[in-house]
């Protein structure tokens, strides 16, 4: 356990003691956006959480920006519901007592010097009241086309530069842009101001504990690497489906898209952790290095039209509820033609993958919420049984499944009892554990405690995101070309075009 | 459910928990460990209670043993109970008569295949866990010096005493907390500390641990003064650029004063026993450094004459 303050010279922590977590050291988290939904259900919940946990450093400071006519309680009234109503762990006055003494909040415009100007008095105040140290991580929780405005005004008024021995950070949402010269455009505004390494790009679908688990499964046993490659994988889906809609979000998901939205970060990051090489060591660098190399072995199909698939949710039935379509959503235009089903095939051309399809699917409306990657295994090249017998077998399937009930599912063949030789399909589970859900840390927690430690994220460098720009750039293209996407009825496994996409292959989506 | 099952056998109560789950529509096996939890009667509701709620994170099949009178006729007596949804399950045991004698013969075909063994005294624990029969079959055996019915002090110093690799003790993760805490305050100040100081109610394993601890890691004489408690109220650390305290007189919130920095109030709140097993359960490793530190306790009570002032 290495701190940053040369902790090997701290004679209280030794590499032995694993109880002690670490803490962050003073420091302050700034949201802009704070009354967004995000900043109520998950940032404020997860600041608690973690001073729960004890992992907040004393005299943490929470600083509210919004253009809101608020004064100090009335915010800290607001943290306070977020926290009793979303937190995952239980509510403790004496927890909430730390919390609030640091909360603060800014009134003001994004382009208002004066609210700055007051952000800076307030930085400053905190840092001899509570002792934050100047160290202070700006989190933007506000759509992207206000990133240049608030990282050029947070330039401006001196804010981003913490100066001796501290530092300043700044965490940005996904998406990261909208194409490839727009995530380069907003990689230069953020990198002008801000050093790699104190860019925190989030992707909130792929917690750290995920990519861990998966990191843990595929190189912590020998059982499953040898099978890992073209010899034995019949193929791979990536899917990641949504049961509701866009609800609120119109204003950001048209124009768009599933693609952009979910595949872009979320689908080509399971794909890379899955089809990566083993990393050196699981640092982050190294993790990177990795992930790159299968993001830049990405081929697309040849004929795009063939190799992908798009739809639009439709009116329909979603678990028994009767649900709009995408056109009858609030604040959609009559002509939309943002997908809200997309599903593209890939393939990496290097020797463990050559000749094995990556089908990636997500939408919104789909049947229901999960997110899992099922790798298919070939069909034993000889089976000593009649075509009767083994007419139920399907492939072999190994299935990661991410959300919910994280863990992991084998597909197998067996024995049907009986004296008639039948042979079907069964499953094996495992669960990250009963209640794993209420007790295992939230990504967002992971994730804050990373930028407040300072620890390299890992979560994707400005390289990775041009990578997967490079891979979907053509597709969307292609699609803009074309005409509407195909409708789906809401509640279904989306367009018949996906399914015909994997039928010309010989093969079918699972039903997740 | 719970299904109760008197005069029996470990095969029965091997049968009736693959029978009870086939009942429960057989969810997954998912359980990572087997937890023995070895108990007195009037003790054995909460004590499980707290195992199976620490069971929420780890999964678990849980075995109470009462130990009975070790004389007359043999009998076990069984109730098992399957957690719905959680995926563990819980059999309470009786041994009565000469069989309380062979407790492991009972226990040994319930301990799930492979995977750890922990075995937990909620009160009054064996002087040497490692050589108590139970606390063979276990890698991980778990004692509670300050749940031990008297001689609180004497108890924490005979497990130090009696340390093997695997023994963990509730004094000391109870501590977790406070060591955090001190170890961010030299992070925040990486200056020598030249002296300590800890004060806590008259009777406190935890406290002589800290004691121990520090004194261990400092290489400092660390004071050790007595206030009504609850439990540890106030650590010092003198270091070249000052003090280093922390107050916790109410056993929820601390306190934080360091030089230089403004005093912050800090949540130090006193767990409760499920969340102190489920820390417990998160690594079933041997704890090395609650060894050097039940060794530095050995070291500091051995001196004659030590009185707490």
């Amino acid at each position: 356990m290495t701190g940053r303050n040369g902790a090997g010279a701290n004679p209280l922590r030794e590499p032995q003691d694993r109880r002690l977590p670490k803490i962050a050291g003073p420091c302050g988290l700034v949201i802009f956006g704070v009354t967004g939904d995000l900043a109520r259900k998950k940032l404020m919940p997860a600041v608690y959480d973690l001073a729960n946990r004890g992992l907040l450093p004393p005299g943490f400071a929470l600083v509210g920006f919004a253009r809101r006519d608020w004064e100090r309680q009335d915010f800290t009234q607001i943290v306070r519901d977020a926290v009793k109503e979303h937190s995952r762990t239980p509510f403790h006055e004496e927890v909430w007592q730390q919390l609030a003494e640091g909360c603060r909040f800014v009134p003001g415009d994004i382009g208002d010097d004066a609210a700055f100007l007051q952000l800076g008095n307030t930085i400053e105040q905190l840092d001899t009241a509570r002792g934050t140290g100047g160290n202070h991580a700006f989190y933007l929780s506000i759509p992207p086309r206000f990133f240049p405005d608030v990282i050029g005004q947070l330039k401006r008024h001196g804010l981003a530069e913490g100066g001796d021995g501290r530092w300043r950070r700044v965490v940005v949402e996904k998406p990261f842009g909208s194409n490839l010269e727009t995530a380069r455009e907003l990689n230069a505004i953020v990198s002008e101001v801000f050093p790699a390494n104190s860019v925190f790009r989030i992707d909130h679908y792929l917690g750290k504990e995920t990519v861990q688990n998966i990191m843990a499964l595929r190189f912590a046993n020998e059982m499953f690497e040898p099978v890992w490659n073209s010899h034995y994988v019949d193929h791979v889906q990536i899917t990641m489906a949504e049961d509701i809609g866009i609800g609120g979000r119109a204003g950001y998901y048209d124009g768009i898209g599933a693609a952009r939205d979910v595949i872009q970060n979320h689908l080509l990051q399971l794909m890379a952790l899955i089809a990566m090489e083993e990393p050196t060591s699981f640092d982050a660098q190294s993790l990177r290095i990795e992930k790159e190399k299968v993001l830049a072995a990405v081929e697309l199909p040849r004929r795009l039209d063939l190799g992908t698939a798009r739809g639009q949710y439709a009116e329909g039935w979603q678990g028994g509820v009767k649900v709009p379509g995408y056109l009858q959503e609030s604040d959609i235009p009559d002509d939309s033609r943002t997908e809200t089903f997309a599903a593209i095939k890939l393939a990496i051309d290097n020797r463990r993958w050559a000749g094995v399809p990556f089908y990636l699917r997500t939408g919104k409306r789909l049947g229901r919420r999960v997110t899992e990657v099922a790798v298919v295994f070939k069909r034993a090249p000889h089976l000593p049984f009649t075509d009767t017998d083994t007419e139920e077998l399907g492939h072999n399937a190994m299935v990661i499944r991410v959300q919910p009930d994280e863990g992991v599912t084998v597909r197998f063949g067996s024995k049907v009892p009986g004296t008639a030789m039948e042979i079907r399909d069964v499953n094996m589970d495992f669960a990250y554990g009963g209640a794993f859900v209420e007790s295992s840390p939230e990504a967002y927690e992971r994730l804050l405690l990373d930028v407040l430690l300072g620890e390299p994220p890992l979560f994707p460098r400005h390289e990775e995101v041009e990578l997967s720009w490079k891979i979907l750039d053509p597709i969307i293209e292609h699609w803009e070309k074309k005409a509407s996407p195909e409708p789906y009825p809401a509640g279904t496994w989306g367009p018949s075009s996906a399914d015909a996409m994997l039928a010309r292959d010989g093969r079918v989506w699972r039903r997740p | 459910m719970r299904i109760g099952l008197s005069n029996t056998t470990s095969a029965e109560i091997a049968a009736e928990l693959v029978r009870a789950r086939r009942r429960a529509g057989s969810p997954a096996m998912g359980m990572v460990l087997t937890l023995i939890v070895v108990t007195g009667e009037s003790e054995a509701d909460a004590a499980l209670d707290a195992a199976s709620t620490a069971a929420k994170e780890h999964p678990a099949r849980i075995l109470g043993v009462i130990l009975g009178s070790k004389r007359g006729v043999s009998q076990v007596d069984a109730e098992i109970e399957i957690a719905t949804g959680s995926g563990g399950e819980a059999v309470l045991m009786r041994l009565q008569g000469e069989v309380a004698k062979h407790s492991e013969s009972v226990v040994l075909p319930l301990l799930l295949p492979d995977s750890p063994v922990v075995v937990w005294w909620p009160g009054k624990a064996p002087d040497c866990p490692s050589r108590d029969p139970l606390g063979a079959l276990a890698q991980r055996r778990i004692t509670d010096a300050a749940a031990a019915p008297r001689g609180k002090s004497a108890a924490m110093w005979t497990q130090c005493r009696y340390y093997e690799a695997g023994n963990t003790d509730l004094a000391w993760t109870r501590l977790t907390g406070w060591r955090a805490l001190l170890a961010a305050a030299l992070d925040q100040h990486p200056s020598r500390v030249t002296g300590a100081e800890v004060t806590a109610q008259r009777i406190s394993p935890s406290a002589e641990l800290l004691v121990a601890w520090l004194a261990g890691r400092l290489k400092v004489d660390v004071r050790r003064k007595v206030s009504r408690g609850p439990g540890i109220t106030r650590v010092r650390l003198w270091t070249k650029d000052g003090e280093i305290r922390i107050d916790r007189p109410d056993g929820r919130v601390a306190m934080f004063s360091t030089p230089g920095s403004p005093d912050r109030p800090v949540a130090l709140r006193r767990r409760e026993v499920p969340e102190l097993l489920a820390e417990e359960l998160r690594r079933l490793d041997p704890d090395e450094v609650y060894a050097r530190t039940a060794a530095a306790l050995l070291k500091v009570e051995a001196e004659p004459g030590r009185a707490a002032s």
